[in-house]
Order: C-alpha cells, then sequence, then structure tokens
C-alpha cells in the first residue's frame, strides 16, 4: 500500500472512466451511423470530418437546451434519478480485467482496478440497483406514463436477472470462482467458454439485451405506447443522463460478454507472434476492445434489425421459454462434470 | 377486391414448427438481410453539394421576360389571372407615358405584378394564356422564407434583368411538342 | 483504526436511515431509506470480511425484494390524504408492542456477546469457499429444509395467483 500504488490505482480509475465515456459518446454517433447504414441512409456526415464531432454537438445542445422540471413533481428524487442511474452504470467497470499486466522497473501493474473474489455477484449487485434510477425517476415525475414506463423496466430487469443469474451459475460451475479476473485468465488460447457453454452464452446475451432495455426489449420507453417511458418529463442534460446511461450499460454488457464467454484479453495464437509481455499486453487490451466494439455493433445491428416485443411476449420468454433452459442448462453442465461418478454407478 | 401487389398472403393461425419456434433462425435470416443493406449503395444526395437532376419539364418559379431591346413584354392583360386555378396572380395595369418605350414593349403595362407562391400550385396555365409570351414558369426552386409576406413576389423578384448575363433561360422547358406547337401561326395564341 | 471509524460511520447513518424509514411521511421515502439502510448493512458485512453476504444481501433486499415493494406502494398509491386517521388507542397498543419488541431484542442481545468474544477473528471466514464449505457440510441439511420451505411459499403463491383450480 505505498504512495506510488495509489497512484496507480487512480490512474487507472481515470483512465477506465474516460475511456468508458468516450466510448458512451461515440456509441451515440456510432448508432445512428449503424442505424442510417442499415436503412440505406448515411446517418450523421455534417459536424466535422464523417460527422465525427457530431457527439460534441449533441452534448452541447443537451447542455444548452431549457431545463424543465414539473411542479408537482417530487424535485430531489427528480434530480436523484439520472444520477443514480448514470452513477452505476459507471460503477461496473471496476472489476473488468482490460488486459493482464504490464511491468515497468520490475514492478508489475495489473490492468484490473479491483479483483474481487466475487466479481460476477458484484457486477450483479450494481446491475440490480441500477434498477432504482429508472424507478425512482418514473415515479418522481407524477406522470401515469412514466410510472408505467419505470414499473415496466424494472418488471422485466428482475425477470431477465433471474435467467441471467442461472445462466452464469453453469460458467461458475465449469470455472470453479466468481472472480472475473481470473474467469478472464481461464480462457487463454482456444478455451473459450462460448464453446464449453453455447447454450449458456446465449441466454445470457438475450437477457443482457433486456437488463440494458435496449431493442427488442425496449418496452420501457416504447414511443408508441407510452409516449417515452420514464423519460417522459425530463429534457436537457437529465434526460442526456438516461440517455448516456443506457449506451455505457450497453459499453459494459458488451465487455461483460466478451469477457465471460469470448475470451476477454486472449486471442489465440498471439504468443506466437508477439513475445514481449508488455506488447502482449497492449495486444490483450487491444483484442478486448476489437470483441467489445464488435459486441456493441451487434447490439445496435439486433436494435434496427428485429421488432420490439409484446409485454406478454416478453414476459412468456422470460419465464416459460430462458429460465427452464438455463435450468437444463445448469443440470447438463453437472451432470457433464460428474460423469464419471454417474458411469461409475452404473457400471457397478 | 383486387389486390394491389402480387405479394399479399392469407393470414392461417396456424401452429408453428419446432424449427420456427425457435425463432434464431429467422432472427439470423433477418439479420442477413440488414446486413446486406449496410453495404449497399446509399442513395441519399448530398443536397447543398449535389443536386438532383430536374426533369425537362419541371415547373418551378416564374419569370417575367423582357424581349430582346430589355423591355417588359408584359402588357398586363389579366389573362394569367384569369387562368389562374389558384387566384395567385394579381396585377394593376398602368399606361405607358412618353419615353418610356424603352421600358415597356406594349402602350400598357403591369405597375404592379404580385404572385402569392404559397398559392401557387405550379399548373402552369398561366405560361399558356399568355399571349405576349411574358411569364414562364422554369427550373429554379422557391426559396423557403420566414414569414408568410416574403411569398408574394412582386416584379422586383418576377422580372429578369436586363443585363445579358441577368436574363433567365427558358428554353429548356421549350420541349420539341412545345415547339412544333409554336410553328403553327394559325393559332391565336402564336401571333 | 480506519475499520473503527467507518464501522461508527456505518453504524451512525444505519440508525439515521432506519429512524428515517419511521419518520418520513411518504411511504416511498421510507422505503426508499430502507434500501439505504440495507446498504449501510452491506458495509458492516464487508467490515467483517464477508463479502459474498454483502453482496447477496444487496443483490437479494436492494435489488429485488424492495423492488416490489416500491412496486406495490407506487401502484397503490399511498399518499397522506388517502391514509386512515388511527385512533389513540391504536397508537397505545403499537406503543406497547414496540415497547416489547425492544425488550426481547435488548435481552437476546445480552445472551449474544459472549458467542462473538470466544470466535477469534479470521480473515477468511466470510469468502466463498469457507461459506460454501459451511453451508454444504456443517449445515447441510437446515440449507435443504429454507429452499424446501421457499418451494413450498413458491407452491403457495402459484396456487393463490390462479385464475380457477378446476
Amino acid at each position: 500500500m505505498t504512495l506510488g500504488y495509489f497512484i496507480y490505482k487512480i490512474i487507472l480509475v481515470v483512465v477506465v472512466f474516460a475511456i468508458t465515456m468516450v466510448i458512451a459518446m461515440y456509441s451515440t454517433y456510432a448508432e445512428r451511423k449503424v442505424a442510417g447504414f442499415l436503412q440505406d441512409r448515411l446517418g450523421p456526415n455534417r459536424a466535422g470530418w464523417f460527422g465525427i464531432l457530431q457527439p460534441v454537438a449533441d452534448a452541447v445542445k443537451l447542455f444548452m437546451k431549457e431545463e424543465t422540471i414539473p411542479s408537482v413533481s417530487n424535485k430531489t428524487l427528480f434530480i436523484v434519478g439520472p444520477a443514480l442511474s448514470l452513477l452505476t452504470a459507471c460503477m461496473t467497470g471496476v472489476v473488468i480485467p482490460w488486459g493482464t499486466s504490464l511491468s515497468f522497473f520490475g514492478e508489475n501493474y495489473s490492468l484490473q482496478i479491483a479483483d474481487v473474489n466475487i466479481g460476477i455477484l458484484y457486477i450483479f449487485g450494481v446491475v440490480s440497483i441500477g434498477l432504482y434510477g429508472i424507478m425512482i425517476g418514473g415515479w418522481a415525475s407524477n406522470n401515469k406514463y412514466s410510472l408505467l414506463g419505470a414499473i415496466r423496466a424494472s418488471s422485466q430487469m428482475i425477470s431477465y436477472e433471474v435467467a441471467m443469474g442461472l445462466a452464469i451459475i453453469a460458467l461458475i460451475m465449469t470455472t470453479g470462482t466468481l472472480s472475473v479476473g481470473e474467469i478472464a485468465a481461464q480462457q487463454h488460447g482456444w478455451h473459450w467458454n462460448i464453446l464449453i457453454q453455447p447454450l449458456g452464452a446465449l441466454i445470457f446475451i438475450v437477457c443482457a439485451f433486456a437488463e440494458t432495455n435496449r431493442a427488442p426489449f425496449d418496452l420501457p420507453e416504447c414511443e408508441q405506447e407510452l409516449v417515452g417511458g420514464y423519460h417522459t418529463e425530463y429534457s436537457s442534460m437529465k434526460m442526456g443522463f438516461y440517455l448516456f446511461a443506457e449506451y455505457i450499460n450497453m459499453f459494459i454488457s458488451a465487455t461483460v460478454i466478451s469477457t465471460f464467454y469470448f475470451g476477454g484479453y486472449n486471442m489465440p495464437f498471439i504468443g506466437r507472434f508477439v513475445t514481449d509481455p508488455n506488447l502482449l499486453a497492449l495486444c490483450g487490451v487491444a483484442f478486448l476492445f476489437a470483441k467489445i466494439f464488435f459486441g456493441i455493433f451487434f447490439f445496435m445491428w439486433v436494435r434496427w434489425t428485429l421488432p420490439r416485443f409484446r409485454y406478454d411476449q416478453l414476459m412468456n420468454l422470460g419465464w416459460k421459454v430462458l429460465i427452464p433452459l438455463s435450468i437444463l442448462n445448469i443440470v447438463l453442465t453437472g451432470a457433464w462434470m460428474m460423469r464419471h461418478e454417474i458411469l461409475n454407478v452404473f457400471i457397478k | 377486391m383486387q389486390p394491389l401487389t402480387n405479394r399479399s398472403k392469407v393470414v392461417v393461425n396456424k401452429q408453428m414448427s419446432l424449427y420456427e419456434k425457435i425463432y434464431l433462425p429467422a432472427i439470423i435470416s433477418g439479420m442477413m438481410i440488414t446486413m446486406s443493406h449496410f453495404f449497399r449503395k446509399k442513395p441519399t444526395i448530398q443536397y447543398p453539394e449535389q443536386k438532383r437532376e430536374f426533369s425537362g419539364t419541371y415547373r418551378g418559379q416564374h419569370v417575367l421576360k423582357r424581349d430582346d431591346n430589355g423591355a417588359e413584354r408584359c402588357t398586363a392583360c389579366g389573362l394569367c389571372a384569369v387562368a389562374c386555378p389558384a387566384e395567385a396572380i394579381t396585377m394593376i395595369a398602368a399606361e405607358r407615358k412618353n419615353g418610356e418605350e424603352k421600358l415597356y414593349r406594349e402602350e400598357k403595362y403591369a405597375a404592379s405584378y404580385e404572385i402569392n407562391m404559397l398559392r401557387c400550385i405550379f399548373c402552369g396555365d398561366c405560361e399558356d394564356a399568355c399571349p405576349k409570351e411574358a411569364i414562364f414558369l422554369t427550373d429554379r426552386m422557391v426559396v423557403p422564407e420566414y414569414n408568410r409576406k416574403s411569398f408574394i413576389y412582386k416584379k422586383d423578384i418576377l422580372v429578369e434583368g436586363v443585363e445579358k448575363e441577368k436574363r433567365i433561360d427558358v428554353s429548356r422547358r421549350q420541349t420539341a411538342a412545345v415547339l412544333e406547337f409554336k410553328k403553327h401561326k394559325e393559332f391565336e395564341h402564336n401571333r | 483504526m480506519i475499520t473503527t471509524y467507518l464501522f461508527y460511520f456505518l453504524s451512525f447513518l444505519a440508525i439515521m436511515f432506519a429512524l428515517m424509514v419511521v419518520i418520513s411521511k411518504n411511504p416511498v421515502h421510507s422505503v426508499l431509506y430502507l434500501v439505504l439502510t440495507f446498504f449501510t448493512i452491506a458495509g458492516h458485512y464487508v467490515l467483517l470480511n464477508a463479502q459474498f453476504l454483502a453482496v447477496v444481501h444487496i443483490i437479494v433486499y436492494a435489488g429485488a425484494i424492495m423492488v416490489l415493494f416500491l412496486f406495490v406502494i407506487m401502484l397503490m398509491n399511498l399518499n397522506k390524504e388517502t391514509e386512515p386517521h388511527k385512533t389513540p388507542w391504536l397508537k397505545f397498543s403499537a406503543a406497547i408492542a414496540a415497547g416489547l419488541m425492544l425488550i426481547v431484542l435488548v435481552g437476546s442481545l445480552k445472551g449474544a456477546e459472549t458467542i462473538i468474544a470466544t470466535n477469534p477473528f479470521n480473515g477468511n471466514i466470510g469468502l466463498i469457499e469457507n461459506l460454501g464449505q459451511c453451508l454444504f457440510k456443517d449445515f447441510l441439511l437446515p440449507f435443504e429444509v429454507s429452499s424446501i420451505l421457499l418451494l413450498v411459499a413458491m407452491v403457495g403463491a402459484v396456487m393463490l395467483g390462479k385464475k380457477s383450480i378446476k
């Protein structure tokens, strides 16, 4: 616990926070660009080269807009809502291993802020309190649409958290650890968890879509029925906070999916070409981000392809399809792990 | 009823097969379709830099032509106003004074000539009605304005300039059929 | 030293938020204060090196049960105006019941003091491996019984939720 250690941790936190923010900013731009390209349009291309300054223009616009707080709303909670949303969205990045470790002057510096031995549960905890931002904001607006949107959001997130947790249990059974860093380290070479747990990965990805309230599960903010869902009454940068939180959640979801199931910072065969450990670590970071960017693109690709679910379909999928499937996955995984013992029983 | 397209399907409430119930193949094929659109050539026209070519007979903003000496052709006969189905044209006639021969071709001229561009439907009937070949619709667009008053175009906008470079070319809309019609001098219009 | 200060700070917050749960007039505020109370208690768990328990506490209580509480309160629209007026007798009996509860708690805590003293502090006691060993070896039967209890509750909820039993 030296001073240098503290400085390095603080630098790491700041860098992760800055990267999260920049990626969230440019996700808004990427979303519009991808949507445009998928719909035979060009997307924003006026602000700067290929529209690269569009997020800056958007941010300026959101800051400049008039800020309205409904007079019948609960003012404190109305402000707390979006702040909480953004805060919880930013908190998950702490346990993600962004790379192996860099070594300078004989000291090893891990590229993970905190290797908590219950990292997976930490992610779940943060995700589960993430919905308070939406619920509080929706309730404090004192608006029927907002309340309905908030209630939809929370019931959807609670329902899909169950299936997500059950999918993760199968993963924990095969990896034997709750630490995210260890899970990432175990997947070196071709030992990606998606090859071991394909069904679990599928369930996890579907649940991740529902948890981030992205299409085709974007019922909380469906424009057609609920005007704007929980952020109907929000304007200016508070609205921006909610949108920002959604994009950060998307980034974090892509990160978690690539860390849990797609090898994290590992890439097969890279050890043959690069031998320097520092360079290898940096390559790992680059690979992780390549996977994350593909994940974000996948989120957008799905959003602009699939239509929105009806609410009963959503609940049916969550409770009657994904939860039984994930339990089946647990049973199958358990049977596979105990196959020798089971065979012994039959042989005797 | 006659179907509008040959793609209409009769809706049946049949049970889905297991393959259809999994949904994943359908989702993947849908995503492949959107991905094929991702790489398709975009039909967007970048407006201020690129402009779409107008059709040969595009009818846009009007022009009041001058003759070769620079005198206004319009004689304020009012036939265009009568022909106008939208009643967009109003004018006040005046008599040409001595010494104004350079300005106005006929003895009578339009002291004021207004077209309300918000009412105009760009049908081109004024052009057909004009016996003096004074008013034409051109391939210029009517520019957007902030208030309704600015859309009432007066003579300062409608009449073309005297100088050669300020003349508005109206020959673009004179298609072969129009030119053929103008050859027939027996028609009242072409005298 | 830091842990001691943190303990007092968290305890202060926990008691204050718990009081706010009772004091605040708006039921939604009460629930939100209760959530904060749970967070401070989770902080206490972390101080005891029981990270697993802390996170599970947050996931289960703050993340799921309190959300359901909020749900019910938001949908029932419990505002001050609709709250029924309470008679003095009701208040009196509530005070007596709460006082008895306090006596029971104090009495039980007095007896519990010795148990903590006999257990030397072990840094790994709250980690997940030890907890798993403990639950599935020493306390297997209570653990399974409690799971059966939950199953029974689930079946009961499904039965109640059904429209008609044929």
